[in-house]
């Protein structure tokens, strides 16, 4: 495991840039627990004052740290998209491994619900949700609804790998040597289904932190918890372009996007880590 | 001919199925609600005190059929159904006594308008790039945009909007910054009021094909890379067919197919890409009516918006699914 890692740190650049990413987003996040102030606290540092060395990302029209801001921001932000991708992904194992395995009459159905969730535009549902639970609609009420409506993509391609390891060669050995089905699905096909659920589990994030993201900035989540949309949020509700405090928007835009870039980066290289004919061709290269 | 019409039939079933399962989660959302809308509304409406006892009670009337406050959950179901099949939404809060079909039939031409345009350039350009990346791998220009491209590609819909918002409207003062059209000329097909739509149009959609192109760039590279080394190419590569005659005709045509499933399977992700747009530009699309009624409070309206943006968006993917084996011969035989 730990000599994987280090090859793919080597040999793949996209996974150390990934890697390196990271690493500051989830320092940032950590950073939240030695705050001198609560997240919801305001007006305890001067307004609007420009990135400073006090202040290194400035301060917002309500009297917060943008950078103490920032700090909880993330940690939310990242839990929230964790809590949906590990969620969905349970689902998404579960029933692709199910409709690639039995197949059938099973498959079939299983595969039409899947459509019809990969089809249904999901924006105007959760704002429907928003709508009618208003305070109900807290940031885990939120999470659960995007887990239970975000596995469709990757069951579909779960289904479609399991498809093609019960056609090979070793699934029929080993169902002639007396394996019983559980055992071969969990010892035999899951080391190659895992690498695909770790790549689609940082897509999934990132899907999941844009729309909340987009839901936040519009309003439509608890605003009164600090993530990055909540903060681009407050800032909308400041007119803060208009008065000239630019970092309220930069900062959280910037680190939001970076947490993008991140994730998605480590996805792709997961991906050529399960390819391994583009694995041998950048060794062969470098 | 026999195939295709057993094709079309299942598809015609999958459209009915995504309609029913969307639409009937959107009513038992509405019915999660512990407040009684209804009265809710009726009580907004009528403190401001300017409607007729007639017109309250048909907002009445409707909204109990639509939100079904009746006595058996079956029957609001049933009823709820035959309003949606009507497109009687009845009227809207916000804009009472106006119908909610009304105003949802005159944002709706903006947003078809915006998302076909810019959902078919960035196909098209993210494919035609992304093929020609795939096929000359080594090249510099190309591996530098494919970069730029996956950049791109992870930023949220809202993000890469408001970039452009503050770019071409803030610091570089040469785009419209809201709106679909200037505000005081009339509507009708006159060049003027023609230009100031593509004018307005310009920043929603260069926005969206912005994020949408990264992904078929990148879905197409990988496609064309694989069938670059399938012997077919190889073949045609060795008997002497020109370079672009190769690109074109050999390896893009087939690599285009997969991506004709892809473009229906995003469409839903498109369109709400499309709803942030249209609030951060103010274009006047479904997505900005939506948002709007939220805040006004308009139940009717958000519920009609949810039920047609669901319909829409369905009906696009079972027109791409029609088409696709008109395209490809082999899904005839295959299903």
């Amino acid at each position: 495991m730990i000599a994987v890692l280090r090859d793919l740190f080597r040999y793949n650049g996209e996974f150390a840039i990934g890697c390196v990413i990271m690493a500051i987003i989830l320092g940032l996040a950590v950073a939240s627990f030695f705050s001198p102030y609560e997240p919801i606290d305001s007006y305890v540092v001067a307004l609007d004052a420009p990135p400073s060395l006090e202040y290194i990302f400035g301060t917002n029209s309500r009297g917060q740290d943008i950078f103490w801001q920032l700090t909880f921001a993330i940690r939310n932000t990242l839990a929230f998209g964790f809590i949906v991708a590990l969620i969905s992904r349970i689902l998404s194992l579960t029933i692709g491994l199910i409709s690639g395995y039995v197949g059938g009459i099973v498959d079939r159905i299983l595969m039409s619900i899947n459509d019809t969730f990969i089809v249904i535009p999901l924006f105007p549902l959760l704002v429907l949700l928003y709508f009618v639970l208003r305070d109900d609609m807290t940031w885990f009420v939120l999470a659960l609804v995007m887990a239970g409506l975000g596995w469709a993509y990757d069951a579909r391609l779960i289904r479609s790998v399991m498809i093609s390891l019960r056609t090979r060669e070793f699934t029929n050995t080993s169902v002639f040597s007396g394996m019983s089905m559980p055992r071969i699905v969990t010892q035999e096909h899951l080391p190659y289904v895992l690498p695909i659920v770790f790549s689609t589990f940082m897509n999934n994030m990132n899907w999941s932190i844009g729309l909340e993201v987009t839901l936040a900035v519009l309003g439509f989540t608890d605003v009164d918890t600090p993530t990055v949309g909540g903060m681009i949020f407050w800032a909308n509700q400041h007119s803060a372009m208009v008065s000239g405090v630019w970092w309220w928007y930069f900062f959280p835009t910037l680190f939001v996007t970076l947490t993008f870039i991140g994730l998605f980066l480590l996805a792709i290289s997961m991906n050529e880590y399960i390819d391994p004919r583009s694995r041998l061709d950048r060794m062969g290269n470098s | 001919m026999r195939s295709y019409a057993i094709y079309v039939a299942k598809r015609i079933l999958q459209f009915a199925l995504v309609v029913f399962v969307g639409i009937s989660i959107t009513f038992l959302i509405t019915h999660l609600t512990p407040i009684d809308p209804v009265e809710h509304a009726v009580a907004q409406v009528s403190t401001f005190g300017f409607s007729s006892p007639e017109s309250i009670e048909l907002l009445r009337q409707s909204l109990k059929e639509l939100y079904g406050v009746g006595d058996n959950l079956w029957e609001e179901y049933l009823i709820f159904w035959r309003r949606l099949a009507m497109l009687d939404f009845g009227p809207s809060l916000s804009a009472f006594p106006t119908p909610v079909s009304e105003l949802i039939g005159r944002a709706i031409p903006w947003t078809i308008g915006l998302l076909t345009v810019s959902t078919l350039l960035s196909w098209f350009i993210g494919n035609v790039l992304g093929g020609l990346a795939g096929y000359y791998s080594r090249n510099r220009i190309l591996r530098v945009l494919g970069m730029i491209m996956m950049g791109l590609h992870p930023v949220p819909y809202y993000i890469v909007a408001f970039v452009l918002l503050i770019v071409f409207t803030f610091l570089l003062p040469i785009l419209p910054s809201s709106g679909g059209y200037e505000m005081n000329l009339r509507t009708g097909w006159t060049p003027q009021f023609v230009g100031s739509v593509l004018m307005h149009s310009i920043l929603p959609s260069l926005s969206l094909i912005l994020v949408g192109v990264g992904s078929w760039f990148m879905g197409m590279r990988a496609l064309v890379s694989n069938i670059v080394t399938d012997d077919y190419v190889t073949y045609a590569a060795l008997a002497g067919v020109p370079d672009k005659k190769l690109v074109t005709s050999y390896v893009m045509r087939n690599a285009f197919l997969p991506q004709i499933t892809g473009l229906a399977m995003s469409i839903g992700a498109i369109f709400n890409g499309a709803v942030i747009t249209e609030q951060v530009f103010g274009y006047p699309g479904i997505g900005r009516l939506l948002v709007e009624a939220v805040h006004a409070a308009d139940y009717s309206l958000v519920l009609g918006i949810t039920s047609i943006a669901i319909i829409a968006v369905s009906a696009a993917v079972f027109i791409i699914d029609i088409i696709y084996p008109l395209i490809d011969p082999r899904v005839q035989v295959s299903q």
